[in-house]
């Protein structure tokens, strides 16, 4: 049982990271009001911008490549969430609708463009971060096997966000005015925060994130774009949910879909897991956050004025 | 006037939606008079093609009517792709398994398809209704259970040679007929494009003369009102969700087989979220619906013939559709320019 775990928590992880960098991102949009659905979309354009450059500078720029290719896809689902932002902030659109509307334009441009460069619609890279083991503190036991070996630059690039995302809805100024606005947008006007420009804050800030969760995927454990993220962006939204729009509580309710979809991947090649169906281990996060979402419904700790749209002239 | 103004906005969005493909075309290249040509040709340009077109809208016709139906009762559902495989599977394995004569066959798959899609539409419901569980996410994941359901089953019970595909649907199991199909030289028509001309007169019946249709679009004008009311505001939610489920389960029976001659696994089916834009420009009326159902279809029709005539990627169809479902989203740019101009309109007489 020990092999089994310590043999797949490495690849959970790995799967868990783009997970968690996108539900962070949801984290920083639902806390100042605005859902955003289109983190699948945004996803999938960080994916495609970051294989993008990485496969047009790795010959000039080496390792740099994959870096620049991180930066630019956040860069890039920045850019791409201002229109969720410009349709449901400053134009009160239906934020669901302008949502599913960024998912789609991202999965159906994005393959529009990639099959202008390459003729197939895919974009595939031939470097990507190799897994190390952390120097002396893959030496402690129990954990150092489990955390600390075959582990990615991007999964403790994603850890401190998570720990300076904390930091900021929190300890500051500027998370506290974020969090008035998905609460109650109308006093923290008439506190003198301006709720459009803390909302567009938000947004871009999910956009930059679920780029870099996008990226994460290609270069860690895909090494490929094809025009989909596999509905990640749905589970890290279902994750968010999970975690009641708090950061711990993200970063464990990711792990479990992280570790749950890893087990159900790895299914057929250990004895053990093998007598389950391959059905039940793969529906099993999907039915378990519907589960979930009925036993925390009592209790649930969302944002009052998360999805509505705030007009400074209604009161 | 909301039908005028409807109209000005849902043109608008298309109009928006084709100069940007425009744009993408001269972006790499291709002329976009000689694109657009080819797109709507490929679409209309012979009595066969016309039928694949229609083939195309009946789906889209089904799954749009499903989002728009839920959308009257204050409903965001996107579980439409979830509840068409739902549907499908059913539809597949009763075709696959039973051997009656051809009427009986179509009858008992249509209805199993409908149920078995309004289940997967009423989870979700109950859900909202019973725990106010957003129906969002809930859509989201039953999608997400549907396609792990038929990527396994299929291949476990139902496959022939390849491992990613059903066998394939026997003639007297098909929505497809003889007679169309000639008709139509051949093309992907079947008897569902009669299945959703019936399904838009219902829904237009139930929506605006029955009391259940009442109750349903009271809900979605302001639910507390509509509970004040005495309205049962769960059921109607629930409902509501049941019977946009079994259009989608509808939608998924004339996809699988009748459309398609077997039912591939691994594929979230696009009509399922292409439907938002069906429901959106057509304003969440059955007519509407109908009519933006037969624009999609053009579209997705004529792409892979733009494609092999242009070299311009078929994608360019998908990316037309997104982008009008992102002007219909920011509609209210255009219902203020229509008031502005109505405006001035009036001023001038």
């Amino acid at each position: 049982m020990w092999d089994i775990v310590s043999h797949i928590f490495p690849y959970a992880i790995a799967f868990t990271v783009p997970l968690l960098a996108a539900a962070l991102g949801g984290f920083f949009s639902e806390r100042s009001g605005v859902v955003n659905i289109g983190l699948e979309g945004l996803m999938v354009i960080g994916n495609f911008v970051c294989a993008v450059t990485i496969s047009k500078l790795q010959p000039s720029m080496g390792q740099g490549a994959i870096w620049l290719g991180l930066a630019m896809a956040a860069a890039a689902g920045l850019a791409f969430s201002l229109l969720h932002a410009f349709a449901s902030i400053s134009l009160c659109a239906n934020q669901v609708i302008s949502g599913t509307a960024i998912n789609m334009v991202a999965s159906a441009l994005t393959v529009f463009l990639a099959r202008t460069m390459t003729g197939s619609g895919n974009v595939r890279i031939t470097l990507g971060f190799v897994p190390f083991d952390v120097p002396v503190l893959c030496k402690i036991p129990v954990i150092g096997p489990l955390v600390f070996t075959k582990s990615y630059a991007t999964t403790w690039l994603v850890l401190a966000i998570l720990a300076i995302s904390w930091f900021v809805v929190y300890k500051t100024r500027f998370g506290l005015r974020l969090r008035a606005c998905g609460e109650h947008p109308q006093t923290a006007d008439a506190a003198g925060v301006n709720v459009y420009r803390m909302r567009y804050a938000g947004v871009l800030i999910s956009g930059a994130l679920a780029g870099l969760a996008g990226a994460a995927i290609l270069v860690t454990f895909s090494g490929e774009f094809n025009g989909t993220v596999a509905g990640l962006g749905f589970l890290a939204m279902a994750a968010l949910i999970f975690g009641n729009w708090k950061p711990l509580g993200i970063l464990g309710a990711t792990f479990f879909f992280g570790f749950a979809a890893t087990l159900a991947n790895v299914s057929q090649v250990v004895p053990e897991l093998s007598k389950i169906p391959g059905l039940v281990l793969k529906a099993f996060p999907y039915v378990v956050t519907i589960l979930a979402l009925v036993l925390f419904s009592k209790t649930t700790q969302a944002p009052k004025a998360d999805g509505e749209i705030y007009e400074a002239g209604k009161r | 006037m909301k039908g005028l103004r409807d109209l000005f906005t849902a043109l608008a969005a298309v109009i928006l939606g084709l100069l940007a493909g425009a744009v993408l075309m001269l972006a790499i290249g291709a002329n976009p008079l000689e694109g657009f040509s080819y797109l709507f040709r490929g679409g209309l340009m012979n009595i066969e093609r016309i039928g694949n077109t229609l083939a195309t809208a009946t789906t889209l016709t089904l799954t749009g009517l499903a989002m728009a139906f839920a959308f009257r009762t204050g409903l965001f559902s996107i579980g439409a792709p979830g509840q068409m495989l739902m549907g499908g599977l059913v539809a597949t394995v009763i075709g696959l398994s039973l051997h009656l004569p051809k009427w009986e066959m179509l009858t008992v798959i249509l209805l199993a398809a409908m149920i078995a899609g309004s289940i997967w539409g009423f989870i979700p419901g109950y859900l909202k209704a019973r725990f106010n569980v957003h129906e969002v996410v809930s859509t989201i994941m039953l999608n997400w259970i549907a396609y792990w359901t038929v990527y396994y089953v299929i291949p476990a019970h139902f496959k022939a040679n390849l491992e990613t595909e059903s066998a394939r649907i026997p003639d007297y199991a098909s929505l497809k007929v003889p007679w169309l199909t000639e008709m139509f030289k051949g093309s992907f028509i079947n008897l569902g494009v009669f299945a959703a001309i019936v399904a838009a007169v219902v829904i237009s019946i139930i929506l605006n003369k029955t009391v259940l249709g009442y109750e349903l679009k009271a809900v979605g004008f302001n639910r507390t009102a509509a509970e004040f009311a005495g309205i049962n505001v769960p059921m109607n939610m629930a409902l509501s969700l049941g019977i946009s489920g079994a259009l989608a389960g509808l939608a998924g029976a004339t996809f699988y087989v009748g459309y398609a001659v077997n039912m591939q696994i691994g594929v979230m089916p696009s009509q399922g979220m292409d439907a938002i834009a069906v429901a959106l420009l057509g304003a969440n009326s059955p007519l509407g619906v109908v009519l933006a159902a037969l624009f999609f279809g053009v579209l997705h029709s004529g792409k892979g013939f733009m494609n092999a005539m242009t070299g311009i990627p078929p994608e360019i169809g998908d990316t037309i559709i997104a982008i009008i479902i992102y002007f219909a989203a920011t509609s209210v740019l255009f219902t203020r320019l229509f008031d502005g101009l109505r405006a001035r309109f009036r001023r001038g007489q």
